[in-house]
């Protein structure tokens, strides 16, 4: 089990550039509890990068924004504690210190590049505003840093960057322009908050990078804020866990990846999915449910004395599912996955090809035949929040599908509390609504929901992305015996290959709309052959890392 | 963006043909004979069968279109009945004292509204932000003779500030012609005030919630900076389509204002003609004003251009 | 919430807790009519609707004569003005004449309280007619492609011509009763329904829910009947609260433009049109239905605001 950062030596441990002491931020009155970060203290050295990881509301990007004094005006205010940033209590400072002190002593970069930078301004006039601001140097001085900086974060012909607006720009490289804003003047403290979390795997491994780079470069120390412990190997030197606001564990990355103290970090690592794909046993050949064959489909947008785009959001797809298998489709944003799938349940119509459920033709079903096929082909969306009827009640939403289909309604309702049960939850929940269960619980009724229908194919679509590691654990398992209960075929979208690697029994890698490589999980994960397969594994943060056979050894 | 501008511009024809289809319809789809509506309660028999024959109205439907359409495109809006003179004659003189009244309300509005918009949106729930909320919901509210005339009582007739009512066009001298023009200037101004003052609050509120805005914000930018370098630039396309929109509204208050300060322009030219019955220049009113409204809003659409890079497709 | 996640150990704290704090979050979330009630804007608005309201139904007992009784021996007196007239038992009484009379001798008062008649059948009858003619309208441009662009092409061509004009054009050919005078109000507001309608129709769709009824195989009806239309109702009350004000409005212009209901009927337009003329020596005869129509349209509008914010707070940012 050797990390990847074992092989950076160890950090010299200076004063801290940013110690945070026993600090509190209360929330308002009538939140769920009294702090949203309850009496922390944490430290970060020069050349350090300490990462905070929680799951989504342990209060890490509380901490972080009450560093650079952002936290929203009247709703949250730190009460207790001490924020030094070199020996000065920010806490303490007033408004335009503050000022003063963000992008020269401190600076952020926040989770979302496509909306962080001014869209009317141009990028190179965005990193001017930060040397007009804090200081005298001449017009001459300035673009020639500016141009340094440009070149600095590895972006292609600065003098061309500096004059494009943002929406120029694709993700990655705004990301890397937030980066030269923040660094231009050379701060003691980068705070970095998810800042790869919204970028493709292959552009997260290459900011990552860039930020180490930078970081050592400048002597920068980092407060680096993620859910993602792939994220954590691959960048840390320290981490402090965070949940409900308090720091449950403070320690080196090492440490505290391979040898958790406390029972809640613990659970957290080894819930994060193993890159190595399960030994699954050899299957018997049996016939396919689904087969997709040259499934294409193409967007025209034509123009009126512009130039008609074309784009080929999937081409040629030839896919097979067999019952009781589960078919994982990897790839980065607009690689064709999610139109894949939309095609297969006919929310879309595919341009070409044909879509194969035993012998019917669903990409050419007319009304009556496609409203018979529907019920064999099901979906789960990524997004739990929106992906059942606010307005009406889990039961309603569950026995609706069954229904439609001319079941009666008392046969439909028993049924729907075995489904809950099954997925488990609690039967009499039913006439609840969904604003009353959290995600995890709202993604097991769309499962139920699907599972009513009675279908032989379950697509499951980003199915467990937008979930915490620990949910996302439960819910993959759930899956998983489901699909051995009914002897069901799953078909499993997702970009995250740890995801894929636990779950998939076979994975195809699309890239720019086209399968480029097909094959076994093992065989795709270990000898990945096409080179984009390869780039891809290879972006994969903390792919060194046998997290999930933490909990695997102990049991 | 030169393609842009092209396409804006052409854009403009389909819109103002369904105008003119519309505008035909109405009159054909009305129940009645067109001829003997158009030619008003006093038309004699052998006016009405003039008017069938100029108007081709014993021509089949489609060709009524296309003759309408010829003669629109050919500058020819027809002859009312009630003035016996070319309507667009009676256009061009009226067409001055309606764009001065509209061109000092758009002035008054724009210098008012969009401050008190920005400042209501950045002092959010203070009294400020109530007594501009408030004030755009009265402006909203208070019709705009009532108005009108409320102005006249105290300005004119109590404090003899202002001349009660009339007009003088700008050849009778700049003050002269101003003068006369405030306080219509203010009665119309103060319905499209509020509205664009609440569209400038929601836009700005909008804007100011923008990751960008934090970001600049974490550059260590001084308040007022931010709100005008960042959050009204990017505000400014939302604010710009909306006084846009709003020209519709000012083309209503044009007719009621004219009627009350009694300024000799289209909208008064409206009520004489809905008064006298006078249909084809009603018609032909209805037609000029839309197109108006398109072409300002396409004027609106291309400054956009400027507003915001990503329209410079 | 407690027993409804059964998973193994530390992590149903978690879920627990999480479920828990959502349903409090529920609870504190107090049931819409409740939050309706306690909304100023709401309660101003429409205790001031419902005041307007019993005005117009009792308006025979509120004091008044026949709005339309020509008295000329008492033509053009000020507000307050006493005179001893004839009741319906042809008895002589003294009467008051709070608002005054207007050129014909006719009794402002009555006229002013009957006029609330008139504006608001208008301002209701537009209000409904336009959002259910919208309603309609929008969902096929919003459900059924191929009509879509025709339909949104027209809608275009209705929004171009300014609202009062259209109305004063439809007015002018057919000639003024109130149904056409509702008619003619209620034209120029449908493009802006059919919009709204339309918009939420083409986001709504788009939702996972409405995506996964359709994989569930929910015919279309039902799908637009449960999943899409529920999500129209709040924008539509909105929306059609402020067509209800200004409908009231454009009815009252277009009588003082001597565009809508005849005059003999008592209107408030109508009677600061008769006013005009004399505005100088009696400008209350503009003021007192002016104040009228001025106080309704706030409350309608002041209510539409309230409704907003407590139905639809995400409407504020359209327009």
């Amino acid at each position: 089990m050797v990390g990847g950062t074992a092989k950076r030596p160890p950090r010299p441990t200076g004063e801290a550039v940013l110690e945070i002491d026993g600090l509190s931020v209360a929330l308002p009155k009538g939140a769920d509890r009294e702090h949203a970060v309850d009496n922390i203290s944490v430290s970060v050295a020069p050349k350090e990068i300490v990462c905070l990881v929680g799951e989504s509301g342990s209060g890490k990007s509380v901490t972080a924004f009450s560093v650079m004094g952002l936290l929203p005006k009247g709703q949250l205010a730190p009460v207790a504690g001490r924020i030094m940033l070199q020996g000065e209590d920010l806490l303490q400072a007033s408004e335009a210190r503050l000022r003063d002190l963000r992008c020269t002593r401190m600076s952020m970069i926040f989770q979302e590049p496509m909306t962080a930078l001014n869209p009317v301004m141009s990028c190179g006039n965005q990193i001017d505003e930060v040397l007009r601001t804090h200081t005298t140097m001449s017009q001459a001085e300035r673009q020639t840093r500016i141009l340094d900086i440009l070149e600095q974060v590895h972006l292609p012909e600065p003098p061309r960057m500096a004059a494009s607006y943002p929406h120029q720009l694709s993700g990655g490289q705004r990301q890397r322009i937030m980066i030269a804003m923040a660094l231009v003047l050379d701060p003691v403290l980068l705070i970095a908050d998810e800042p790869t979390t919204a970028l493709d795997v292959t552009t997260q491994a290459q900011i990552l990078r860039l930020i180490r780079e930078l970081q050592e470069r400048h002597d920068a120390g980092v407060l680096f804020i993620t859910h993602d412990f792939g994220v954590v190997a691959e960048v840390a030197d320290k981490v402090a866990v965070m949940q409900w606001g308090r720091i449950v564990e403070f320690g080196d990355v090492h440490q505290v990846l391979t040898d958790p103290r406390e029972p809640y970090t613990r659970m957290l690592v080894s819930s994060v999915p193993s890159m190595k794909p399960k030994l699954r046993g050899a299957r018997e050949p049996a016939a396919y449910i689904l087969q997709t064959k040259a499934l294409s489909k193409t967007y025209v947008d034509r123009g009126f004395l512009r130039k008609s785009t074309v784009v080929e959001a999937a081409k040629d797809v030839d896919l097979q599912v067999s019952r009781g298998e589960t078919v994982g489709i990897v790839g980065e944003s607009g690689s064709g996955k999610t139109t894949v799938a939309r095609c297969i349940v006919r929310l879309i119509d595919p341009t070409s090809g044909d879509i194969m459920i035993d012998h019917y033709n669903i990409a050419t079903a007319k009304r009556g035949e496609l409203h018979d096929l529907r019920r064999r082909v099901q979906i789960v969306f990524q997004d739990p929040y929106r992906s059942l009827n606010p307005r009406r009640t889990v039961g309603a939403s569950i026995i609706e599908g069954p229904m439609n289909y001319g079941q009666r309604r008392a046969d439909a309702e028993s049924r729907a509390r075995e489904l809950m049960d099954l997925v488990h939850l609690d039967p009499s929940s039913l006439d609840r609504y969904p604003h009353q269960f959290s995600g995890g619980q709202r993604q097991r009724i769309c499962i139920a929901r699907a599972l009513a229908m009675g279908p032989d194919l379950l697509i499951a679509d980003e199915a467990v992305s937008a979930l915490d590691v620990s949910v996302q654990a439960q819910v993959l398992r759930l899956l998983d015996d489901i699909r051995n209960e009914f002897n069901l075929a799953v078909l499993f979208i997702t970009h995250d290959l740890r995801v894929a690697a636990q779950i998939c029994d076979r994975v195809l890698v699309m890239h720019k709309g086209e399968v480029v490589e097909q094959g076994t999980a093992h065989q795709v994960f270990s000898n990945p052959r096409h080179a984009y397969s390869r780039a891809l594994l290879d972006a994969a943060p903390g792919k060194d890392w046998e997290f999930g056979e933490l909990l695997n050894a102990e049991r | 963006m030169f393609g842009f501008v092209i396409r804006r511009i052409l854009s403009t024809i389909p819109v103002m043909g369904m105008v003119a289809l519309l505008v035909f319809l109405m009159l054909r789809l009305t129940p009645g004979d067109p001829a003997a509506i158009l030619a008003g309660d006093n038309g004699t028999p052998q006016q009405i069968e003039e008017i069938r024959e100029a108007l081709g109205l014993n021509e089949p439907i489609h060709k009524q279109f296309l003759i309408y359409i010829y003669d629109i495109v050919r500058g020819d809006l027809g002859e009312s009945y009630f003035f016996k003179k070319q309507v667009t004659e009676l256009i061009a003189q009226r067409v001055g004292a309606t764009t001065s009244l509209a061109v000092i309300t758009l002035i008054i509005t724009i210098v008012v509204a969009i401050p008190l918009g920005v400042i209501a949106a950045y002092r959010r729930g203070s009294w400020v932000d109530q007594v501009v909320m408030g004030f755009s919901v009265l402006g909203f509210s208070v019709p705009v003779f009532v108005l009108g005339y409320l102005l006249i009582y105290i300005f004119s007739i109590e404090l003899r500030w202002f001349p009660v009512q009339g007009y003088k066009p700008l050849s009778a001298g700049l003050w002269a012609h101003l003068h006369r023009l405030i306080l219509p200037g203010i009665t119309l101004s103060v319905i499209y005030i509020a509205l664009i003052a609440r569209m400038t609050r929601a836009s700005v509120l909008d804007v100011l919630g923008e990751d960008y805005v934090r970001t600049a914000y974490a550059k260590g930018l001084k308040n007022s900076v931010v709100l005008m370098r960042h959050a009204l630039r990017n505000a400014a396309v939302p604010i710009v389509t909306v006084i846009g929109i709003g020209i519709a509204l000012l083309i209503g208050g044009v007719v009621v204002t004219e009627t009350v300060f009694n300024i000799p322009g289209l909208g008064r030219l409206t009520v004489d003609a809905v008064l006298g019955r006078d249909y084809p220049t009603i018609q032909a009113l209805i037609l000029v004003f839309a197109f108006v409204y398109v072409l300002v809003n396409m004027l609106i659409d291309l400054t956009y251009t400027f507003l915001d890079p990503r329209i410079r497709y | 919430m407690s027993q409804a996640d059964k998973t193994d150990a530390p992590l149903d704290v978690q879920i627990e807790a999480d479920a828990a704090s959502q349903a409090a979050a529920s609870v504190r979330q107090l049931n819409l009519a409740q939050r309706l009630l306690r909304h100023r804007s709401v309660i101003f608005g429409g205790i001031i609707m419902i005041v307007m309201l019993l005005i117009s139904m009792a308006a025979p007992y509120l004091g008044t004569i026949d709005p339309a009784y020509i008295d000329p021996t008492n033509r053009n007196k000020k507000p307050g003005y006493e005179a001893m007239v004839q009741d319906q038992y042809d008895k002589e009484i003294q009467r008051t004449y709070w608002m005054g009379t207007d050129a014909l001798g006719r009794d402002i008062y009555s006229r002013v309280i009957y006029g609330t008649r008139i504006s608001l059948v208008v301002g209701l009858a537009v209000a409904a007619l336009s959002v259910a003619v919208g309603l309609a309208i929008g969902l096929l441009a919003g459900y059924v492609r191929w009509l879509d662009s025709v339909i949104m092409r027209v809608m275009d061509g209705l929004m171009a011509i300014p609202g009062i004009l259209l109305a004063i054009g439809l007015v002018s050919l057919s000639g003024a009763t109130i149904t056409t005078v509702i008619v003619a109000i209620m034209v120029p507001e449908i493009p802006r329904v059919v919009r709204l309608v339309r918009s939420i129709v083409l986001s709504i769709r788009e939702e996972p829910y409405v995506e996964a009824a359709v994989a569930i195989g929910t015919p279309l009806l039902k799908l637009l009947a449960r999943h899409i239309l529920p999500n129209t109702m709040a924008p539509l009350i909105v929306q059609g609260s402020y067509v209800c004000a200004s409908a009231i409005l454009v009815e009252a212009i277009l009588s003082f433009l001597g565009a809508g209901i005849s005059p003999e009927t008592p209107t408030w337009g109508n009677i600061m049109a008769e006013g005009r003329v004399f505005f100088r020596i009696l400008p209350h005869n503009i003021f007192f239905p002016g104040v009228f129509l001025a106080v309704t349209v706030l409350a309608v509008n002041v209510l539409g605001d309230g409704l907003r914010d407590t139905l639809d707070p995400r409407l504020a940012k359209r327009i």
